[in-house]
């Protein structure tokens, strides 16, 4: 039987050539990107293909999905976020779309892959800092001297704020890679539970797998928006330089 | 781990560059307006339906006032006409009043004049009749017939007095 971490090992399915010395052959989390890419276009776009004025249920979701990420980008950087809003919708359906497809059995979940979210992370925080650059040029630097505090508690402070900005890519990505890898990790451990309990004494980890189920589809979720809000909080630093 | 095996790094950041951008491209042309335009258009037609409404309510307000107006109108009207109305009432019943009163005046004046007329007959008769019963009187007790210049003369001074 395949170990708890078997789930997670790459595949390749189609050998590519090299491209610059880089290994690009199409992946089973290639494959799954693209599924992700297609069911967020088809779920956005087919549902809301009638345009309807009062929404059927596909469609409301559709919308649903828009407002509440329009909203979280409103209420975090207020007006001066809206062009990021395709950005930000993006990069939230794409980590929903991985993180809900991992749920389905026998699929692979690329949000599991600490490369991914630290890809995704960094391109994050590559932006925010490009953006505040663009907007606030050297003053950027000021983000890093906190306001009100003596000048002595500065030679602490200011490495301390430094670092912490740095980690912000990392501490990102590790926490959607470390959820979505601990609750599938766990659900595949208790499913070797039931098989290797038999049917006698199966039902009782396997009672457990259904409850966890509906638990990681609930990290799934909520790790999602996090990630989300918390690109949202970033750009909002870089657009009004604010602790 | 197979999540710490660089070998599949480059590939995985490869496709997920891809898989985003092409992403990013979709949403940025084809859902986000989609869906926007929707939410827009809604708004919109909501918008206007409130507008149409308070465009209506207003109308109707000033329907109500012209009403209101009529009818205060109407009814200054018939008060008006109904004061015209009991003035000349009343205007005639004063008048006919006046004329039974005049009526009733006159008719009492000439019934004064008959009873005085009466009575003065009356008297004339009285004293005729007292002039004769005196004389009378006079010559029944004398046994002389009496003058009855002088019996009427003392008639009329008695009543004269007695009047």
């Amino acid at each position: 039987m395949a170990g708890p971490l078997e789930q997670f090992k790459i595949k390749p399915l189609i050998e590519l050539p090299k491209l610059g010395g880089i290994d690009i052959s199409y992946t089973n989390s290639a494959l799954w990107m693209t599924i992700a890419v297609a069911v967020v276009m088809l779920f956005l776009v087919l549902g809301s293909r009638q345009r309807a004025l009062v929404p059927g249920r596909w469609q409301s979701m559709a919308e649903m999905s828009y407002e509440f990420v329009s909203n979280m980008l409103t209420d975090q950087t207020g007006a001066a976020g809206k062009p990021f809003f395709p950005f930000v919708f993006t990069l939230f359906m794409f980590i929903l779309a991985g993180n809900l497809l991992g749920m389905v059995p026998y699929s692979f979940t690329f949000t599991s892959h600490i490369i991914v979210t630290f890809g995704l992370a960094f391109v994050v925080f590559l932006g925010v800092t490009v953006i505040a650059f663009i907007k606030h040029g050297v003053h950027f630097f000021s983000f890093f001297v906190p306001k009100g505090v003596p000048a002595v508690m500065l030679i602490l402070l200011v490495p301390i704020e430094i670092l912490s900005y740095l980690i912000r890519p990392v501490s990102l990505s590790i926490r959607l890679f470390a959820n979505m890898m601990a609750g599938h990790t766990m659900l595949k451990v208790f499913a070797g539970f039931v098989i290797g309990l038999g049917v006698l004494g199966g039902w009782a980890p396997m009672a457990l797998n259904v409850v966890l189920t509906g638990f990681e589809v609930l990290v799934a979720l909520l790790q999602t928006y996090v990630f989300a809000v918390l690109t949202c909080i970033y750009l909002n630093d870089a657009l009004h330089l604010e602790h | 781990m197979p999540q710490l095996d660089p070998t599949f790094f480059g590939t995985q950041l490869f496709w997920l560059a891809v898989c985003f951008i092409v992403l990013y491209v979709l949403m940025a042309r084809v859902a986000i307006p989609q869906l926007g335009g929707i939410l827009k258009q809604r708004e919109d037609k909501i918008q206007g339906d409130l507008e149409s409404a308070q465009k209506l309510k207003e109308e109707t307000k000033s329907v109500i006032a012209a009403y209101e107006k009529a009818l205060a109108d109407a009814r200054s009207q018939a008060q008006a006409l109904s004061r015209e109305t009991a003035d000349a009432a009343s205007a005639e019943s004063s008048r006919r009043q006046q004329e039974v009163a005049t009526r009733i005046a006159g008719e009492l004046a000439a019934a004064e004049r008959r009873i005085a007329e009466a009575r003065a007959t009356a008297m004339a008769g009285v004293r005729n009749m007292a002039a004769e019963v005196a004389g009378s009187a006079f010559a029944r007790l004398t046994g002389a017939p009496a003058d009855q210049t002088k019996v009427t003369a003392a008639v009329d001074a008695a009543l004269k007095g007695g009047a």
